[in-house]
């Protein structure tokens, strides 16, 4: 019989990272949707991103009030898990507090101390974070992508971080043995007067009742964000890991035009060669649907976590257009497990819906605002580069669409014609020299 | 005012046998723009008085591509960039200077892959490279004091991470660099990028070369300082929609160097 809470423990321990290991495997897979990409390169400077933008969130303190609220969450975060540690193995061994069995007292103590602290600054942030979405009205989370499940997400993924923190501080507050310490409880100590005159069974069911419930808690947090945009949390690491190195005014030369380039200019090819019987289709030029993009796009669309600095830096964006490169990793996202939610009800393969990220999600107009600018590149704190999507998709609209704006086959034709933007000859490229 | 210009060709060094120290890149927009030609002309004064051997292509020059492949027309970008990196290679090309950012970004990232490598500086690292060698002397006199602000390029800041050689120049001129609340890494695009320039611009409710113009405004300036001939189009019609240019010159910084020097 005593082993009966130790099974259970391990059950809900096992359902809880189960669920979430194959929600990841899904994840993995439609990330490889994505067509392939090499990023093998420059290794050094690629940890270095990782450990200084992911890691160091070097970028997310350019705005310095959001930022350092962010690394309090972030910090407090990632330090009290080390208690869930304790927490774990507590459960699956019918242990109490392990850690005293191993660390000294006062070692133990100032832990337990640090991670109170913490739990009340994650507090404060949590307080304030709900504040500038909710009360305060930050243009960058009023924006019309944000309206509906993009707005609850964010204030659920604050209410479970309200709810965990409180658990931990109560489940410390009413456990009397910890409490007798008095080595620790910094914070908890303040709260357990509140239950004097409880009788020590019931202080106990009070304390069993908060540790279950917390780790629970922790472990459906844990498969919330599948579901949700908190995802960066995780994906923020490989993200700035796989994130653009090449200067941002560099976009790919696309491989197969410069194919097809090569041969027209090379004297010795066969102008009448027909393709072989076998050769497979050409592959589409540009995007018109996730499984054009390359991986990394798609991951980029999965770490986003709709913080919208990018929107709010955004020319066209702050000029009333309805370009708002968020937009486009949100569109990109919920197109992509639109694809793998097909995938899992046709038994592994995606049966085509009609549907695609271009003109159901993303609208040419949107695409066309864009000044190329790479404000948006600059302003993600985890390295996402919405402009390589929209440059992909314009690449699409006109290569094999011809959907240029008017204007620009203008532009374009010029260029094809007389070398120049401008219809001007070629022939008077040096007039200039000679005008006084 | 001098106004004669010497304008080598390659052509013409390539039939004496003689190769120039950098290739001047002129673009479209410095060849056919006549806000930008001054700009251009501006520049090879510069050149001239401190006898930097130097050339153009002419007419052997044609657009990079930039603008086609920002509006998703990769071939064309693509023919064009072969194009121009047979004429670059045919003349040997190593070093290019040019005045346009754009040009600057294209020449510079995206012809490598394609066979084209060479070293591409923007006008602004070259004139400063000058001035650090003292082939060139900078007098301040005329705009000491001045107030001048500097509107970042996105092709050549943000895409490039050339922020200080042009602050640099305006420092030499005695001037007082003032700097509006978006600069640098977070400087705002003057709204031609991306091939905007050629089209109108979508739905909205204000163009953004005005956004750009009232910040650069809100510094009270002498002079609003640009690196790039788009971004100079740009805020000279932000600057005239805004009734001020009586007040406020809209200028490259070679013009600014040059005239410093009354060339």
């Amino acid at each position: 019989m005593q082993y009966i809470p130790q099974i259970i423990f391990t059950l809900i321990l096992i359902a809880g990272v189960g669920y979430f290991a194959s929600n990841v495997k899904k994840l993995f897979r439609n990330i490889k949707l994505g067509k392939a990409i090499d990023v093998s390169d420059n290794k050094p400077q690629r940890w270095m991103n990782m450990a200084k933008i992911a890691l160091g969130q070097t970028k997310m303190v350019v705005r310095p009030i959001a930022g350092f609220l962010h690394i309090i969450v972030y910090v407090g975060f990632i330090i009290i898990n080390i208690e869930v540690l304790e927490i774990v193995i507590d459960g699956i061994f019918g242990t109490h507090r392990i850690g005293l069995s191993v660390l000294n007292e006062s070692v133990y103590g100032f832990l337990i101390g640090s991670f109170e602290i913490l739990a009340v600054l994650v507090l404060i942030a949590v307080f304030a974070f709900w504040i500038r979405r909710n009360i305060i009205k930050i243009k960058r989370f009023l924006s019309s992508e944000m309206t509906g499940w993009p707005k609850n997400d964010g204030n659920i993924i604050l209410y479970f971080e309200v709810v965990l923190m409180c658990l931990f501080l109560f489940m410390n507050a009413t456990d009397t043995s910890f409490q007798n310490l008095d080595s620790g409880n910094v914070v908890s100590q303040f709260i357990a007067p509140f239950f004097d005159g409880m009788s020590e069974n019931s202080l106990h069911m009070m304390e069993r009742t908060a540790w279950w419930l917390h780790i629970v808690g922790i472990l459906v947090f844990l498969n919330y964000l599948y579901f949700s945009k908190h995802l960066h949390i995780l994906l923020a690491f490989p993200n700035t890991y796989y994130g653009k190195l090449r200067p941002k005014g560099q976009f790919l030369n696309n491989e197969a035009v410069t194919k097809e380039v090569k041969l027209m200019m090379d004297p010795s090819a066969d102008p009448f060669a027909a393709p072989a019987e076998d050769a497979p289709v050409p592959e589409k030029f540009g995007a018109s649907d996730v499984t054009d993009l390359n991986w990394v796009q798609l991951l980029n669309a999965y770490t986003c976590t709709e913080c919208g600095r990018c929107t709010s830096e955004c020319p066209a964006n702050l000029t009333g257009k309805k370009l708002s490169p968020r937009k486009i990793m949100m569109d990109t996202r919920d197109r992509l497990v639109e694809v793998g939610k097909n995938i899992d009800a046709n038994k592994g393969t995606f049966v085509p819906d009609g549907k695609q990220l271009l003109g159901d999600y993303i609208t040419n107009e949107e695409l066309w605002a864009c000044t190329s600018c790479n404000a948006c590149v600059e302003a993600c704190p985890v390295s996402i580069d919405p402009l390589s999507i929209i440059m992909d998709m314009r690449q699409y609209l006109v290569m094999e669409q011809s959907a240029a704006p008017s204007d620009l086959n203008n532009m374009m034709g010029n260029i094809e014609n007389n070398g120049a933007p401008w219809p001007f000859n070629q022939q008077d490229r040096l007039n200039w020299a000679n005008e006084s | 005012m001098n106004t004669n210009i010497n304008v080598p060709t390659m052509a013409s060094l390539f039939s004496e046998g003689k190769q120039p120290e950098v290739l001047f890149w002129v673009g479209c927009a410095g060849s056919f723009d006549d806000r930008a030609k001054k700009i251009t002309k501006a520049f090879v004064k510069i050149l001239n008085k401190a006898n930097v051997s130097f050339a153009v292509l002419g007419t052997e020059e044609s657009c990079t591509g930039d603008p086609a492949k920002r509006s998703g027309n990769e071939f064309l970008f693509q023919m064009q960039a072969v194009t121009n990196i047979e004429v670059l290679n045919a003349y040997e090309v190593k070093k290019v200077v040019t005045a346009c950012p754009h040009c600057f970004n294209t020449l510079k990232n995206e012809y490598p892959s394609l066979g084209g490598t060479y070293e591409v500086v923007h006008h602004t690292q070259f004139l400063k490279q000058l001035l650090e060698e003292g082939r060139i002397t900078m007098e301040g006199g005329k705009f000491k004091g001045k107030r001048i602000t500097f509107h970042d390029p996105c092709y050549l800041g943000r895409a490039n991470d050339v922020y200080e050689a042009p602050r640099d120049l305006i420092r030499k001129l005695d001037a007082e660099l003032v700097e509006m609340k978006s600069c640098k890494t977070r400087g705002l695009c003057c709204g031609a990028g991306g091939a905007q320039m050629f089209k109108e611009p979508e739905k909205g409710n204000k163009d953004i070369n005005i956004e750009r113009t009232e910040q650069a405004l809100e510094t009270k300036p002498d002079i609003i300082a640009a690196g790039c001939p788009f971004c100079n189009t740009m805020m000279t019609d932000g600057v005239k929609n805004k009734e001020k240019e009586a007040s406020v010159a809209v200028m490259d910084i070679a013009e600014l160097i040059a005239s410093a020097d009354d060339l």
